[in-house]
C-alpha cells in the first residue's frame, strides 16, 4: 500500500507558513486567514482519507493492523547506524493525524474570529502553520532522532506562540519559562536517545518496538546502577516526555504558557503539543512494558496519578478561568500517562493503553472547546478572572451550552465522550493497581467540582454589572465551538478497542457497569457541591476555603513550586555555583589576559622613547651591537 | 697580486677605509654625505672580497664575480636612497638629518 501522499499533509502546513512568513506585509489579513484555513483544510481532508484507508480497506491484513513506513536515509553514520527521515503510518499515528488536524482546523478557523484586527494577524497564522507542520512531522516520525527534531520544532512554535504579545513583559518572561523548562526536560530525552543508539544500534522505532527483537530480548545484557542501561534510557526519555506533558516536577511553565493568545493555548497547550509527552510514551510502549518488566512504566504510572491529584488539587482554587484549564490539562495528561502506566500489553490486557490513547482523542475535542468557550467569554469581558464574570449565560447563549456540554463530558457524565474513556481508564487502573484506582476516583470528583466551579461562575452566580453589554461571538468563533461540542458529545461511540490497541489485533471493550456507577457518583457529587457552592452568589465556598485554612493557601499558590524553583535557580544555583564561577571568570580567567595586556602597555609607554626617528641613532646601537657581539666571538675564538 | 704588498697592508687600508665610512656615516648631517660614507664602506668591503680572493685562491674567481654584484646592488641602491631624498627634500625643503625625525613612532 503507497502512503506517499501522506508526506503533503506536514508539508502544506509548511508552505502555508512559509508563504505568509514571507509575504507578511503584502497579504492583507483577511486573505492571509482563508490561506491558513484552506492548508489545514486540505491536510485535514487528507488526513480523513488517510484513516479511512488505513482502518477501513488497507491496514488490516490478517486481523492485524500493519506498520507502513516510507523512508529515506537522511545521516549515514556508520554501516550499521544511520539516521532516516520518512513517514510511519500505524493506529496511533493515523489517530494522532485526525486529532491534530480536527484541533487545528477548528483553531484556525476560530482564530479569524479572535485576532481580528490584531496587528500580527498574518504572522498569526504562520506561526500557527509553522505549529501544524512540526507536530503532523511529529507524529510521523520514524525514529527516535526525526521525533527529536520536531520535538524541538514544536517548542520552538510553542515558544513564538505563547510570546505571541511580546510587548507584554509576562508573556516574554512565560515563552522563556516554558522554553526553558521543556528544553531542560529535552536535555534527558537526547541523553536518553544516545543510551539507546549505543546499545541497540538503531533509531528505528519499529526494529526497536519488535517484541521479538534483539532490543528488547537484550535488555538485560547491560547493567548500570542496579538497572538495566535501556531502563534507564527509557527513564531519561520519559523525562523528556514529561517536560512536555507538564507531568509533575516539570509542570510549572503550562500555567504561565496561558499567556499566550487563547486559540493557541486550546490547540498547543491542550489538545495537541502537550499530550506529544503521551505520545511518545505510547511510541515505545513495547520497551516500556517488556524491558525490566515495565520498570520504567512504573514510574511512568505514578508519576502521572500524582501530577494528576496535584494539579486537580491546585485547579479548584485558581481564579484566572485559564488557568484552572491549564491545571485540568495537566491533570488529565496525568490520567493518560497513569493508564499507558498501568497497562499490558496482549489483548484485554493492553486495556490501559487503548484507553489512554481514547482518553487523549476525547480529551483534545472537549479541552479545545473549553479553551476556545473561555476565550470567546474571555473576547466578550475582557478578562481571565471569575470576579469579573458571572450571569453570562443571558448574553452568550451559544457559548454558554458549548461550554456546558464540555464541562459535562470532561466530568465524565454519562454518554458524553469522557464518561466512555474515563471509564476504561479507571477499569484498567482497577484491574492493575488500587491505590492509582484509588487516585483515579478522586481526581475525577475533582475534576466535576473544579469544572463546574468555573462553569457556574462564568455562566450563573452572582449578576455581574457590565460597563459594555458582552454579546455573543461571531459566527467564525461559534462554528467551531458547535462542531467540538457535537465531536464531545458523540466521540465516545468510536470503537476504540478495535481500532488502536497495543499489539494491533484489537479486542471487544464492555462497559464496567460498577465501576462506571462509582466514577459517575462522584463525578454528579462533584457537580452538586460545585452546584451548592457557586450556582447562587454566596459565602459557603469562602467559608469552607477558611476551614482548609493554610492548605487553601498552598494550593492556591500551587504549593509555591514557582517560589521554590526560583530559590534553587536564583539563590543556589546563580548565587552559590554561577556567581562564583562568574567571578572567577571575571577576575582570575579575564585578569590574567587584561592584565598582561595593561602591562605590555605601560611597559612600551616607558621604551617608546628609543624610538627617536634619528637615523644615525639607530645606526649607532646598530653598530655598536656589531662590534660588541664581534669582541664576545674574537675572545671566544682565541680562547 | 702586486708584488712587494702583503696581503696584511691592503687589509689595513680596507680596514682603515672601513671605519673611515662609518664615522662618517655616523657623524655627517648631510644626507648626501651618509649615503657617500654607506659607499666607502661598500668599497671596503668590496676590495677585500677582490684581495682575498687574489692572495688565497689565485685559480678561483669567486670574490672578483661577487665584487661585480656589490657595485651592480650598490649602484641600484644608490639610485633609490637618491630618489628617496629628492622626495624628502619636495615634502620638508631640506636634506639634513635631523629635520626627517617626523617619522618617529
Amino acid at each position: 500500500m503507497n502512503f506517499t501522499y501522506i508526506i503533503l499533509i506536514p508539508l502544506i502546513p509548511l508552505a502555508v507558513f512559509f508563504l505568509l512568513g514571507i509575504f507578511n506585509q503584502k497579504i492583507k489579513p483577511a486573505v492571509s486567514g482563508y490561506i491558513g484555513v484552506a492548508g489545514l483544510l486540505t491536510s485535514g481532508i487528507l488526513s480523513f482519507y488517510t484513516a479511512y484507508q488505513y482502518f477501513f480497506v488497507h491496514g488490516k491484513v490478517a486481523g492485524v493492523y500493519q506498520t507502513f513506513v516510507q523512508k529515506t536515509t537522511w545521516m549515514n553514520f556508520t554501516d550499521t547506524l544511520a539516521i532516516d527521515m520518512g513517514v510511519l503510518v500505524d493506529p496511533i499515528s493515523v489517530m494522532m493525524l485526525i486529532v491534530v488536524s480536527i484541533i487545528s482546523l477548528m483553531v484556525h478557523i476560530y482564530s479569524r474570529g479572535y485576532m481580528k484586527g490584531d496587528e500580527g494577524y498574518t504572522k498569526f497564522f504562520a506561526y500557527l502553520g509553522l505549529f501544524s507542520f512540526s507536530i503532523f512531522g511529529l507524529v510521523l516520525a520514524t525514529n527516535l532522532f526525526q521525533i527529536y527534531i520536531f520535538w524541538e520544532l514544536v517548542g520552538v512554535s510553542s515558544y513564538l506562540l505563547i510570546g505571541y504579545y511580546y510587548t507584554k513583559p509576562s508573556a516574554v518572561s512565560a515563552a522563556k519559562k516554558a522554553f526553558i523548562v521543556t528544553r531542560f526536560a529535552d536535555l534527558g530525552f537526547l541523553i536518553g536517545i544516545l543510551i539507546i543508539g549505543y546499545y541497540t544500534g538503531t533509531y528505528d522505532f519499529e526494529t526497536l518496538n519488535n517484541p521479538e527483537g534483539s532490543a528488547i530480548l537484550n535488555w538485560a545484557a547491560t547493567s548500570f546502577m542496579g538497572l538495566s542501561a535501556l531502563t534507564w534510557a527509557l527513564i531519561l526519555i520519559f523525562i523528556g516526555g514529561a517536560g512536555k506533558s507538564a507531568m509533575f516536577p516539570l509542570h510549572i511553565w503550562l500555567p504561565d504558557a496561558m499567556e499566550g493568545p487563547t486559540p493557541v493555548s486550546a490547540l498547543i497547550h491542550a489538545a495537541t503539543m502537550v499530550v506529544a509527552g503521551v505520545y511518545l510514551v505510547a511510541r515505545l510502549f513495547p520497551m516500556y512494558y517488556f524491558i525490566e518488566d515495565g520498570f520504567a512504566l512504573n514510574i511512568v504510572a505514578y508519576v502521572g496519578a500524582f501530577s494528576s491529584l496535584f494539579a486537580a488539587i491546585i485547579a479548584i482554587t485558581q481564579t484566572d478561568i485559564k488557568r484552572v484549564l491549564a491545571f485540568s490539562t495537566m491533570s488529565q495528561l496525568g490520567y493518560m500517562m497513569l493508564a499507558l502506566g498501568v497497562s499490558g500489553y496482549e489483548g484485554h490486557d493492553g486495556l490501559g493503553y487503548m484507553a489512554s490513547m481514547f482518553h487523549l482523542f476525547t480529551h483534545a475535542m472537549f479541552k479545545a472547546l473549553l479553551f476556545l468557550g473561555a476565550g470567546s467569554v474571555i473576547h466578550a469581558v475582557h478578562s481571565n478572572y471569575l470576579k469579573d464574570m458571572g450571569g453570562l449565560r443571558k448574553y452568550m447563549p451559544i457559548t454558554n451550552v458549548t461550554f456546558l456540554i464540555a464541562a459535562l463530558s470532561i466530568a465524565g457524565f454519562p454518554l458524553t465522550a469522557g464518561f466512555f474513556s474515563k471509564d476504561e481508564i479507571l477499569v484498567a487502573a482497577f484491574e492493575h493497581n488500587k491505590l492509582i484506582y484509588g487516585v483515579g476516583v478522586l481526581v475525577a470528583g475533582l475534576t466535576a467540582f473544579y469544572m463546574f466551579r468555573i462553569y457556574f461562575g462564568i455562566f450563573w452566580g452572582k449578576n455581574t454589572q457590565y460597563k459594555h453589554t458582552p454579546h455573543e461571538s461571531p459566527l467564525s468563533m461559534t462554528i467551531p465551538l458547535i462542531i467540538l461540542a457535537f465531536l464531545s458529545l458523540f466521540s465516545g461511540f468510536i470503537p476504540f478497542s478495535e481500532l488502536v490497541t497495543a499489539d494491533r489485533i484489537g479486542f471487544e471493550a464492555h462497559l464496567n457497569y460498577p465501576l462506571a456507577a462509582i466514577a459517575v457518583t462522584v463525578g454528579l457529587i462533584g457537580i452538586g457541591l460545585a452546584w451548592v457552592f457557586y450556582k447562587k452568589e454566596n459565602d459557603l465556598s469562602d467559608k469552607f476555603a477558611n476551614v482548609f485554612g493554610p492548605f487553601y493557601k498552598w494550593a492556591y499558590h500551587k504549593f509555591y513550586f514557582d517560589e521554590i524553583y526560583m530559590f534553587v535557580t536564583k539563590k543556589i544555583l546563580f548565587n552559590g555555583i554561577a556567581g562564583n564561577i562568574a567571578k572567577f571568570d571575571k577576575k582570575i580567567v579575564d585578569g590574567t589576559m587584561e592584565g598582561i595586556g595593561n602591562k605590555t602597555v605601560v611597559v612600551s609607554e616607558k621604551i617608546k622613547g628609543m624610538q627617536s626617528g634619528k637615523v644615525q641613532d639607530y645606526a649607532f646601537a646598530f653598530i655598536a651591537g656589531v662590534v660588541v657581539l664581534a669582541m664576545v666571538f674574537i675572545y671566544l675564538w682565541t680562547n | 697580486m702586486i708584488a712587494g704588498i702583503s696581503i696584511y697592508e691592503i687589509l689595513t687600508v680596507t680596514s682603515i677605509l672601513f671605519f673611515i665610512g662609518v664615522y662618517g656615516f655616523l657623524t655627517r648631517k648631510n644626507l648626501i654625505s651618509i649615503l657617500m660614507s654607506i659607499e666607502l664602506i661598500l668599497n671596503a668591503s668590496v676590495i677585500n672580497f677582490v684581495v682575498i680572493n687574489k692572495y688565497l685562491y689565485p685559480d678561483m674567481l669567486q670574490g672578483v664575480i661577487f665584487s661585480i654584484f656589490i657595485i651592480a646592488v650598490a649602484a641600484a641602491e644608490t639610485a633609490l636612497a637618491v630618489a628617496i631624498i629628492i622626495n624628502l627634500y619636495r615634502q620638508i625643503a631640506s636634506v639634513e638629518v635631523k629635520d626627517t625625525e617626523i617619522m618617529k613612532y
